[in-house]
């Protein structure tokens, strides 16, 4: 089983920027010495870690991709806060109606971090918990299992996400 | 001062208590570590991203800095759940099932665990 989770091809100028930005939002200043501090640092880790992964590595860099990045972070808002009413009524209803199972579901995505994000969003949802990932296949823990056969399972739990990260990462 | 913005900042952040409440009150209630993990993710997730933001609304200027907290916690929060529920499942951790599939064990036979 393939176990290395990095990207295929070196995303040194994507990691560089990734840590660039955070280091001068934390810092929350633009002089010369912070600058050149975040520049030097951040192209030593870049340099150093090839394979590592950010934002950027596979962002498809068009009009279309910003846009559906934008769309995919309000519906995943949307999808979070769904999530937690839902657990919380479950947790409170003293029946604990659960029907708990495992589902495996499919994702058209290539790209490595598209699936880590697809992956997060679906932890971060409804009553699923992404369980293992074997290339395609995505085995899923399913608080309430209603639809357990995987055309059912994928179309329920993968496919909104899997709209717009196709268009960001593909 | 703005009193609006302070009774706003507090609401909100008794909100993401009550949610961070309801998530502990899931890691008992819940019969196993999967549906734990379930309850323990989602809950303190929404929780903490409502206190961060009633923060905000109370401390404007640390906006900035809180919504980067936010996004950080966004990416390692199901992350490190994900690596969890794999290891349970990995180590046969005993599962409740509700009589619905298990594809996982059908696809990992070596991994066959209990029930709980």
């Amino acid at each position: 089983m393939n176990v290395a989770y990095t990207t295929s091809r070196p995303h040194r100028t994507g990691v560089f920027f990734a840590l660039l930005l955070f280091w001068v939002l934390l810092s929350g200043s633009l002089a010369p010495t912070t600058l050149g501090i975040g520049v030097i640092v951040g192209a030593i880790i870049a340099w150093l870690l090839p394979g590592a992964m950010s934002f950027f590595s596979d962002f498809r860099f068009s009009g279309r991709a910003v846009r559906a990045a934008i769309a995919y972070f309000g519906y995943f808002l949307l999808a979070l806060v769904k999530a937690n009413l839902r657990v919380a009524g479950l947790v409170l209803s003293p029946a604990l109606p659960i029907n708990p199972g495992f589902v495996k579901v499919r994702t058209r995505l290539k790209s490595p971090m598209g699936r880590l994000l697809l992956a997060n969003s679906i932890t971060l949802t409804p009553g699923t918990l992404t369980v293992e990932i074997e290339g395609e296949w995505l085995y899923v823990h399913w608080v309430t299992a209603d639809a357990p056969d995987i055309e059912g399972a994928t179309h329920e739990i993968v496919e909104g996400f899997e709209r717009y990260l196709e268009v960001m990462y593909g | 001062m703005s009193g609006l913005l302070e009774i706003l900042g507090a609401a909100v952040l008794f909100a993401g208590t009550v949610f961070l409440a309801l998530g502990a009150l899931g890691l008992i209630r819940m019969p196993d570590s999967f549906n734990r993990i379930q309850a323990g993710t989602k809950a303190t997730t929404l929780g903490t991203l409502l206190v961060l933001l009633g923060a905000g609304l109370l401390a404007p200027t640390f906006a900035f800095k809180l919504v980067l907290i936010g996004v950080f916690l966004l990416f390692t929060n199901p992350l490190s759940s994900q690596v969890l529920a794999r290891a349970a499942a990995r180590i046969h951790a005993p599962k409740v099932l509700g009589g619905a599939v298990d594809r996982f064990d059908e696809d990992h036979p070596d991994a066959k665990g209990g029930r709980a």
